[in-house]
């Protein structure tokens, strides 16, 4: 992908300052901030505001475990957030319409693989560039969710839905069993089936996969679907959170899913990187956001902020890459 | 496999036709006739499209439309993309309706012109000095952009722009509306700008087979900060042309600019796979794209559709090149 000739560089390392170099952007982040923040707001390292940090990260985390196989094999899903707000409408309106939870679950769920599987299929076997595809399943994905609400949102929602956001199982939130929970799927996913290991293999391999008649872009469209999926499953606890289901949302959450898979030391390019990772970026992500706050930063700023932080991690990726 | 067949193309005797290969004229063709389906469709549907005032209403939004989508255009034939044009539209705008108001034109003006060159230029360094994915390096340029609109506009809608400076949005030279005559210098400088220079050779040149552009020692990198440069200005220059017509600009003006953009340049035929396609292919596709947004409006299809729409033109345009034209090429023999 580099247009740049890379220059080896023969520098010598000690074991520790190697072991530095290895650990993802986000730990230095989350170190950086926590240290910050425990200066500048007393609050910050309060149990109430840390439970908060953690259920404000839960659906970052989630979407961010899809978006991080999407980006291992070398795409990107720009469509996550509307889809997500997407899901949330249409659970949100089929309960409000009184079917049973379990069906508007179902049927969120299969919405958000049926925009994953419409993606990966134009990625994988018409080839089209991942975010060329991914934003166009944006545009279409935002459009339904107004169409369907007519830009309002969905309210009146059903006491129990509120369970997905304020359930306690075992004195621990719902939503941090979700991401729990959506990480051992993920992590099995990708560590111990031969889905994981197509979702690394095509990073980098595709090429040579495809022609040596494997399988490759069935397990891509695979990724892309189990993405989607894993944004209905968010849809569910931001729905609840807000107690309301908006059609906009999502919109932008995706940003701060890049973001996190990046920070947590997944790359672009090769296959790079892992899932664990990934836990820690969004964390980084959730605490920066939580920081600016707590300092009183406008929202605006955030955006901007967050807009720099995760250009100012890519480029020192991709510099480090071309120094090794 | 496309990556390497855009770069085969070039060395290879093909059957030609118009000095188009059968590929590209199935895109010249494809766009040609939708054109023609829209406008009998729409004079069909409504009596009122084809009226004087309807298609002076579409061209001026086609105009800035086009300054949108050809400085992208030269970006995306460089196999790169700018997510970013709208938010930098965005931005712009607010900078030079809240200076041109405020009683300083040629200040707003050139502040406008100035955040987008800049915004261009980090994505150019971004992309050709740091190796940043260009999608990466420019989807954080337009929460950048964003983010710093809202903190200027805080909120606000800036409105009653001044007449004299609304003539490249809303004025006439005889019967012909200004935002035209915008529209076609500009896009004949950016057609001699990339057929007849070393610069137009260059950008096609990196789209169409980077690693011959960089042993031939172009200075690729140079280049490519110049093609973001350029869309990032031309962003602006949008802004200028979009703030002179509409008389108002507040932050929600971006937002709603990167999918249009995208649309024109996919619609114009423009390969994203880089070094095929052309600024003259996104006039035409900003042309059809105005008609369909115009025919939406007359047809009193809803503004929540609209998005959709431009997301379904995208997907179907590049599909269609994909898979028609490439079987297209593949039976002509162009390609293998």
């Amino acid at each position: 992908m580099s247009l740049t000739g890379s220059h080896p560089q023969l520098v010598k390392r000690s074991r520790a300052l190697q072991l530095l170099a290895e650990l993802p952007g986000a730990a230095y982040l989350l170190f950086l901030m926590s240290v910050l923040l425990s200066f500048a707001t007393p609050e910050f390292f309060s149990v109430a505001n840390l439970t908060n940090v953690a259920l404000q990260v839960a659906v970052l985390a989630i979407v961010s475990f899809g978006m991080t196989l999407v980006i291992l094999t070398e795409g990107i899903d720009l469509s996550l957030g509307p889809v997500l707000g997407l899901c949330g409408v249409v659970m949100g309106l089929l309960v409000v319409a009184g079917w049973p939870l379990a069906i508007a679950v179902g049927a969120a769920l299969l919405i958000g693989a049926a925009f994953g599987t419409m993606n990966g299929i134009l990625v994988a076997y018409v080839e089209m560039p991942p975010f060329i595809v991914t934003l166009g399943a944006f545009g279409i994905a935002m459009s339904f969710a107004m169409v369907l609400t007519e830009g309002n949102s969905v309210t009146g929602l059903p006491e129990f839905v509120r369970l997905f956001n304020e359930g306690v199982f075992l004195g621990i939130p719902v939503p941090i069993w979700a991401t729990a929970v959506c990480f051992a799927v993920t992590y099995i996913l990708l560590y111990h089936t031969k889905f994981g290991r197509y979702t690394f293999a095509i990073g980098g391999n595709r090429q040579a996969l495809i022609l040596s008649g494997s399988p490759a872009r069935f397990y891509q469209v695979l990724v892309y679907a189990y993405a989607g999926a894993l944004a209905a499953v968010g849809s569910f606890i931001m729905t609840a959170r807000m107690n309301a289901a908006h059609p906009t949302i999502g919109v932008g959450l995706e940003f701060d899913a890049i973001a996190a898979v990046i920070l947590g030391g997944t790359s672009f390019e090769k296959g790079r990187g892992g899932i664990t990772g990934t836990v820690i970026g969004a964390l980084a992500v959730g605490v920066l956001r939580n920081g600016l706050n707590l300092m009183g930063v406008s929202t605006e700023w955030q955006v901007a902020v967050v807009g720099i932080v995760i250009i100012l991690a890519v480029s020192l990726d991709s510099l480090r890459g071309l120094n090794q | 496999m496309t990556v390497q067949v855009v770069g085969q193309r070039t060395g290879m005797v093909k059957p030609e036709l118009l000095g188009l290969s059968p590929d590209r004229l199935f895109v010249v063709v494809s766009r040609l006739v939708a054109l023609l389906l829209i406008v009998v469709t729409m004079s069909i549907l409504s009596p009122y499209f084809l009226t004087w005032s309807n298609l002076i209403n579409v061209v001026r939004h086609a105009a800035p439309l086009f300054l949108l989508s050809a400085g992208l255009t030269l970006v995306v034939l460089t196999a790169g993309i700018d997510l970013s044009v709208g938010a930098v539209l965005g931005l712009s705008a607010c900078l030079a309706a809240s200076l041109i108001t405020g009683g300083h034109p040629a200040l707003g003006i050139l502040a406008a012109l100035g955040a987008g060159l800049a915004c261009g230029l980090v994505n150019g360094t971004l992309v050709a000095y740091a190796s940043v994915p260009p999608f990466i390096a420019t989807y954080g340029m337009l929460w950048i952009a964003n983010g710093l609109a809202y903190i200027f506009m805080q909120g606000e809608v800036i409105y009653g722009l001044p007449s004299e400076f609304r003539v490249i949005g809303a004025g006439f030279i005889g019967p012909i509306p200004v935002p035209v005559l915008i529209m076609i210098a500009t896009l004949i400088a950016l057609h001699v700008l990339a057929h007849k220079t070393p610069i137009g050779r260059g950008i096609y040149a990196i789209g169409g087979n980077p690693v011959a552009a960089r042993l031939s020692g172009m200075p690729v990198q140079r280049r490519l900060v110049f093609v973001y440069a350029m869309s990032g200005l031309m962003a602006s220059f949008a802004a200028l042309v979009v703030i002179a017509r509409t008389n108002a600009a507040d932050v929600s003006l971006g937002e709603e600019q990167l999918l249009p953009a995208i649309a024109a340049v996919c619609l114009g035929g423009t390969s994203l796979f880089g070094g095929v396609g052309g600024v003259a292919g996104t006039a035409v596709g900003a042309i059809i794209l105005a008609l369909i947004l115009n025919g939406m409006n007359l047809l009193g299809i809803g503004t929540f559709w609209q998005s959709g729409a431009l997301g379904f033109i995208i997907l179907v345009s590049v599909f269609t090149d994909q898979i028609v034209g490439g079987r297209i090429g593949r039976m002509s023999g162009v390609t293998q």
